[in-house]
């Protein structure tokens, strides 16, 4: 296969902006994602035989995209979409990305290409408390994509919980779609970014954004409570209520101020994890953002340490789409040795100082802790309880990968994405569980095809 | 107001898949899950260790708690999934 100017892995907001401002540059491209559509989690959208009049109501911007798309035909843009990228690796005469594609057929399929972008977004970041394995408990991301990407309600009677501005658009929409939305519980404050008025007023479209949402919730009679956190789920085969107590400013549940809400639904999201796989896998450095979390790390023109890989969107740190969009911009121009205008690197500044300010309005703090059990599962694939996690604390594990060998907290199929965070945090290792060598799961016979032909 | 009726989605009617022997509606281009979810099936697995009921959690593939069997022999994230006309879908 003849060599492609650039490959742009992940179609959401970073890397089909990246697409079209490389495309529109004059390089051929490839853009590969995992999912049947364009967009990626911000622009999730139904599939084209739902005939939806009004595809946009439940986005922010979906005329940018409904743009971004549109410009593709026209391009050297070759769009494959239900490629999953498990590996990419760096060869003497450019890069390869391994896909398998097809979402069960899973046929082999390598590209390569003198430069790569990574555009991989982030998922969910979740704590665990007790029931929250149960059927009806669900992530926030995972609520919204339900809903965005298919059109269903995650449940009848739900309540939304965990941290962050995300938590709003993911009530109102689920409220806007009919669901009867029990309240928004902010272990935070609610006027986080109240603390930066500055801020909030250099970034007009966010707070009409914030606005629009807080009046679908006024609309539909949704409180919204900060400094409140669901610190317990209940129900026997599937969530039937759950326990939302007043938490002071360490999130530390206040005795004497819990009480049951009914609820068949839990939408439930602390923040975004950076998925870095393919960055690591191709070496490329990283370090910890403000929120604490683990990034790849770039330079001015979003490129990495690695030569010819560049990075953008939540996967340089979390900082939402118009960031996204933004980034992927200045990474397709520089993979094709163009500069970036100046007012596009003074957007990402400002955008990036937005998403700072954001961090630091809405920490996780570490009174969640209190919220577990001895018998609260914190590793989800494996059923790790708390108890065997702080004894293999008490015998020495000093950091998470000590943990993960004595407890196997991170061993199951998720490889730690889920519970890598909170056992990270249990454990003092800021960085989670560590490196994931592989990017999707693989069938070890697709992997022996690999070997010695790599075609 | 449902989510169809919000984006104005007219969808080609549905076909039919299996879960666990019994009948459940699926729109073309639905995933699996969806369609589960949309029949108001919510747990479809069993974990191992402790016999606990499990569904959707992530919804977008990274937490593989809603593994499903599909047609007998693949094991398939039921989120990722689209949903063919006639699949028998079983716990994992
Ligand atoms: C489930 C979920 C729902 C969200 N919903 C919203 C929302 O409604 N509103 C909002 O403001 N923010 C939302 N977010 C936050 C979101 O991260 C940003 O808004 C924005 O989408 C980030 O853009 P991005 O381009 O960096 O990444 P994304 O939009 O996440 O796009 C990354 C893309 O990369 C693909 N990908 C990743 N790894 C691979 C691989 N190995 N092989 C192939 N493809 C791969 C993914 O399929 C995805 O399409 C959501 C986040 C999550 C996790
Ligand atoms: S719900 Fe997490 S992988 Fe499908």
């Amino acid at each position: 296969m003849r060599p492609y100017d650039l490959a742009v892995v992940g179609a959401g907001p970073a890397g089909l902006a990246c697409a079209v401002a490389a495309g529109r540059a004059g390089l051929r491209v490839v853009l590969v994602d995992g999912g049947p559509r364009l967009g990626g989690q911000y622009y999730r959208h139904a599939p084209p035989s739902y005939r939806a009049t009004r595809p946009g109501v439940l986005h922010h911007g979906w005329r940018t995209f409904a743009a971004l798309a549109a410009a593709l035909p026209a391009l050297d843009v070759d769009v494959r979409l239900r490629h999953r990228v498990w590996a990419a690796e760096t060869a003497p005469d450019g890069l390869r990305l391994h896909c398998l594609a097809g979402d069960r057929e899973e046929t082999p399929v390598t590209f390569p290409a003198a430069r790569l972008v990574v555009a991989t977004g982030a998922h969910d970041r979740v704590l665990p408390f007790p029931g929250w394995d149960l059927p009806g408990v669900l992530t926030a991301g995972g609520a919204q994509a339900l809903l965005k990407g298919e059109l269903v309600l995650a449940g009848r009677k739900v309540v939304v919980a965990g941290t962050g501005p995300f938590l709003l658009p993911v009530a109102a929409g689920l409220a806007a779609a009919g669901a009867r939305v029990r309240g928004v519980f902010e272990a935070g404050r609610t006027a986080g970014l109240a603390a930066h008025p500055g801020i909030l007023l250099a970034h007009p479209g966010k707070l009409a954004e914030a606005a629009g949402y807080g009046l679908t919730l006024a609309a539909h009679r949704v409180p919204y409570r900060g400094r409140h956190a669901v610190v317990a789920a209940h129900g026997n085969t599937a969530l039937t209520s759950v326990t939302v107590a007043k938490v002071d400013a360490g999130w530390g549940p206040i005795p004497g101020t819990e009480r049951m809400v009914p609820c068949d639904t839990l939408a439930v999201g602390y923040g975004f994890t950076p998925q870095l796989e393919l960055a690591l896998q191709l070496g490329c450095a990283t370090r910890t953002d403000a929120d604490g979390g683990h990034i790849v790390a770039v330079d001015a023109r979003q490129a990495t340490d690695v030569p010819g890989v560049y990075a953008a969107g939540e996967s340089t740190g979390v900082g939402g789409a118009p960031l996204a969009l933004v980034e992927g911009r200045i990474a397709g121009l520089a993979a094709a040795g163009r500069p970036a205008p100046a007012r596009l690197l003074r957007l990402r500044a400002r955008l990036r100082e937005f998403a700072r300010a954001l961090h630091a309005a809405y920490p996780v703090r570490d009174g969640w802790r209190g919220w577990l059990r001895d018998d609260t599962v914190v590793c989800r694939c494996e059923e790790v309880p708390y108890a065997r996690l702080r004894e293999a604390l008490a015998l020495g594990a000093a950091d998470a990968r000590s943990v993960k060998l004595l407890a196997r907290p991170g061993m199951g199929p998720c490889q730690g994405r889920m519970c890598g965070y909170a056992v990270g945090r249990l454990a003092g290792s800021p960085e989670g569980l560590g490196h994931r060598p592989i990017a999707q799961p693989i069938r070890l016979a697709d992997l022996a095809r690999f070997e010695g032909d790599p075609t | 107001m449902n989510p169809l009726e919000l984006v104005g989605a007219s969808p080609e009617p549905p076909f039919e898949i299996v879960f666990a022997g019994t009948p459940v509606p699926a729109y073309p281009g639905q995933s699996i899950a969806a369609a589960l979810q949309g029949a108001g099936i919510r747990a479809w697995r069993t974990t191992r260790v402790r016999a606990r009921p499990r569904g959707l959690f992530c919804g977008i593939g990274v937490c593989f708690d809603c593994v499903v069997v599909v047609n007998g022999s693949a094991t398939l994230r039921a989120c990722l999934t689209e949903a063919r006309p006639g699949d028998e879908v079983e716990p994992a």
